[in-house]
């Protein structure tokens, strides 16, 4: 019944979606206001049944429903409560589920939030929304129904793939829709503003908040993603460049640009059409990503889709909207009237640098994850594409952004002095010299890769500060006039320089992983010990255990130094019983920013087993990094510009619109 | 500067860029592409020893040979043909005899170097390479499909 209930409120959600995407825009046209008006409460209503809907099927999962195929599959009774719960997105139906529950709330909070918008972007936005959702709840409805029953009902499930039995992956999904989705807002604004024919300083203002706010989920879904590969596929890597990971990474350049680029749009009234094609590139780089991991057309770590039908359905979405947008893009960007002048030299310019790195970035990304299968189907070779492109494409565009990140917010707008700029970035330089310095005598003849790299972190880093300084004349007026002017500097600012900090900090995270990284692979009896970078971790024994849906070996592990014990280290292997696979888990010993990793391998017949240990020198600053990025969002959202609402645009002379 | 000139400036860097992008992603797909062969297709290509290539197959059942270190031997067959593989280190989760495998190295006369053996998710997931290797000798069998269905239905 409760499943029924479930399907129906989708249905209902659908047929709801179809109203809301044609009545506003017909009001619009029509200049009616009770037409327009229904899009606040429309968008409101698919949400509340969305959630029915996803209700329903978290239900089910929690009571074990089994005579829901959905649940049969990939749940178990003896399954702890909150993987059950997190089983609902743990594939491929329940997560467009979650999809479009997160593409109806950010549609519910634009019509809540959005009341003082003007009334015709509001209805149009609302609509653009409303035709992605509608599309959305076809997909789920026709080709992958969550709420399907079994004649018979087994007695048992099937049990969740036990490596999304974890917490790190219960909730990166969430996060990344909320970032993937989130753009769908940026999206229907720059179609709106498409279809109005007149988009304004005001517009970019708008925009700018929700772009934040999913950039900002977008980018702890990244994070949390590769944290969870980090300790849970047992190898100890964070990213491997996979097209599952590329598809998030896409849309998070893209995003990074747009917010950008709205800085110029908002202040400045210049990069217009620019900023509105990147608005829909963005939220098409997210279609891109779910069609790539939910049609199965990679082969890919992640794959878990294989049906084709619904690639084929997806691909159509896909090409439906991108194309469409597109096409409204070059047959209405032109009356766009372009303004706000500024030289090469300038702020702005720095921005459309910035811009031109992140989308090239992006480009090579593009053509690295598709690349393989576009000659598949063209010529049937394959090929893989992996690491070593993307750091030999992505990795030098990336280090000639960073090295101009410090100087973009020194710039002046319209008209910039690159020399003062570079004087008073002095510091930073010097700083960057002496920690290259120190790295190449520290390491010796080390990996030569190194000394660059840590310098253009700490470059990044001190340079954010400089422009701190700057801004409240640090060290030019007296400390009290410092203060004073501390705190009347936007949190915009301070947002600023909190994120490029955090670029040096992430920087600095993967040097130290890549280049010091220690690696032992050995067999080990109890009793046995290893040094590994001045440590010695020593291999106590190992006991079997039962858990709730799973078996383990659990192995016990003592980490010395110099004879101290720092810890101890407890890695075991997972047989999970329903599905008869294994899983490795990996232990962890954190030191300052650096961890020693240990995880198992097979036990051997002569009582030995298979031990990976490493020492990853600084990895945490990669996570680390990624939080005080998102702080850095947080703060330039928090900034009261963001909050007091957009001042009304400039009306055109009276005359011109007929009276409201 | 006026404002033509500027415009220029704007594209003319833009082309800069995207010509260094360009540039090297012309230099990584030529260097750093790895081609995907069955046991067949080294056989039949006459790949040269020393290319760096991704073998693909099932891993053929009673090859597999543990040593001393963490080494291992184990065969690696698309039906019609087999090439012995060499691997020093731990083997994913999901390796099994019988199973799809795909493993990236170098190739040597008669033997298959392989620094990577990938693992994959899901114990019912054959890896779509081997996949379609195996359709194209011929030797699919159907309850790959089954058992895949099998687990979907």
């Amino acid at each position: 019944m409760i499943a029924e209930i479930g399907h129906y409120a989708l249905v209902l959600a659908l047929g709801i979606a179809l109203i809301q995407s044609v009545l506003p825009i017909w009001g619009v046209r029509t200049r009616d206001d009770a037409l327009m008006a229904v899009a606040g409460p429309a968008a409101l209503a698919q949400a509340l049944f969305v959630a029915v809907s996803f209700a329903a099927l978290t239900w089910c999962y929690v009571v074990s429903d089994f005579s829901v195929v959905n649940v049969f599959e990939n749940s178990h009774s003896a399954k702890p409560l909150v993987y059950r719960i997190t089983g609902v997105w743990g594939n491929h139906e329940g997560s467009m589920l979650l999809w479009v529950l997160i593409l109806a709330l950010f549609g519910a909070l634009v019509g809540l939030f959005g009341r003082n918008l003007p009334r015709t972007l509001r209805a149009n936005v609302l609509a653009a929304q409303s035709w992605i959702a509608a599309a959305f709840y076809l997909f789920i409805l026709v080709t992958s129904n969550p709420f399907l029953r079994i004649a018979e009902a087994p007695l048992e499930g099937r049990d969740l793939n036990p490596l999304l039995q974890d917490i790190g992956l219960a909730v990166h999904p969430p996060l990344l829709y909320l970032g993937y989705v989130g753009f769908s807002i940026s999206f229907s604004f720059a179609v709106a503003a498409l279809i109005d024919g007149r988009i304004d300083a005001a517009w970019a203002r708008w925009v700018r908040p929700w772009t934040l706010a999913a950039w900002m989920f977008l980018t702890l879904g990244i994070a949390m993603g590769s944290y969870w590969a980090y300790y849970e596929l047992g190898w100890g890597g964070w990213w491997f460049w996979d097209p599952v990971e590329n598809a998030s990474l896409m849309p998070w350049l893209a995003g990074t640009a747009l917010l950008h680029s709205a800085v110029v749009m908002e202040k400045r009234n210049a990069l217009k059409v620019w900023t509105v094609l990147l608005a829909i590139l963005t939220f098409s780089l997210s279609l891109l990503g779910t069609f790539l991991v939910r049609s199965g057309v990679l082969t890919s770590v992640h794959s878990f889709a294989t049906d084709p039908t619904r690639g084929v359905f997806i691909l159509m979405i896909l090409v439906l909207f991108i194309g469409g947008a597109l096409a409204l893009y070059a047959w209405r960007a032109p009356m766009l009237k372009q303004g706000g002048l500024f030289a090469p030299i300038s702020r702005e310019g720095a921005l459309v640098f910035n811009n031109l790195f992140l989308t090239t970035a992006c480009a090579t990304v593009f053509i690295g994850t598709l690349y393989p299968l576009a000659l598949e189907s063209l010529t049937a070779e394959k090929i893989s594409v992996g690491a070593p492109f993307f750091n030999l494409t992505f990795g030098p565009l990336f280090a000639i952004l960073l090295l101009a990140v410090p100087f973009g917010p020194l710039l002046a707008w319209k008209r910039g002095d690159l020399v003062g700029v570079a004087q008073r970035l002095l510091a930073a330089f010097a700083g960057a010299l002496v920690a290259a310095a120190a790295v190449v005598a520290a390491q010796g003849g080390g990996p030569v890769l190194a000394p660059f790299a840590i310098g253009l972190a700490v470059f990044v880093m001190i340079g954010a500060l400089v422009d701190l300084a700057e801004r409240t004349a640090l060290f030019r007026v007296p400390l009290a006039a410092a203060v004073a002017r501390a705190r009347g500097l936007p949190r915009a600012a301070y947002g600023t320089a909190v994120a490029h900090f955090s670029l040096g900090l992430v920087l600095l995270g993967i040097v130290g992983e890549t280049q010091w990284n220690t690696e032992r692979i050995v067999s080990l009896k109890p009793g046995a010990t290893v040094s590994l970078a001045g440590y010695e971790v020593a291999f106590d024994g190992m006991v079997p255990r039962q858990g709730p849906n799973y078996r383990e070996l659990a192995a016990r592990f003592t980490v010395r130094r110099d004879g101290v014990v720092l810890g101890e280290l407890a890695p075991s292997k997972r047989t999970f019983t329903a599905r008869g696979t294994s899983t490795s888990e990996a232990a962890l010993l954190t030191r300052g920013f650096s961890q020693v990793y240990v995880s198992l391998g097979d036990p051997n017949a002569d009582g030995s087993i298979a031990v990976r240990l490493y020492h990853k020198p600084l990895v945490l600053l990669i996570w680390i990094g990624s939080v005080v990025m998102v702080l850095g969002g947080a703060l330039s959202l928090s900034d009261r510009r963001l909050r007091v609402g957009a001042p009304k645009p400039a009306r055109p002379k009276a005359g011109l619109q007929p009276a409201e | 500067m006026t404002r033509k000139q500027r415009r220029l400036v704007l594209i003319g860097s833009g082309l800069a860029v995207l010509g260094l992008a360009a540039a090297l992603v012309l230099t990584a797909l030529r260097d750093t592409i790895v081609f995907f062969n069955s046991p067949t297709d080294v056989v039949e290509k006459q790949i040269a020893p020393g290319t760096r290539i991704r073998l693909g197959g099932l891993v053929k059942p009673g090859s597999i040979a543990r040593g001393e270190n963490l080494q291992v031997r184990f065969e690696v067959t698309d039906g019609n043909t087999a090439l012995p593989v060499a691997y020093t280190g731990i083997l994913p989760d999901l390796f099994r005899e019988g199973q799809g495998v795909v493993a990236e190295g170098v190739l040597e006369p008669g033997l298959f170097k392989a620094d990577t053996v990938l693992a994959k998710h899901d114990e019912t997931y054959m890896p779509k390479e081997v996949a379609d290797a195996l359709k194209k000798q011929g030797h699919w069998k159907d309850d790959y499909d089954k058992k895949r269905q099998g687990k979907t239905q």
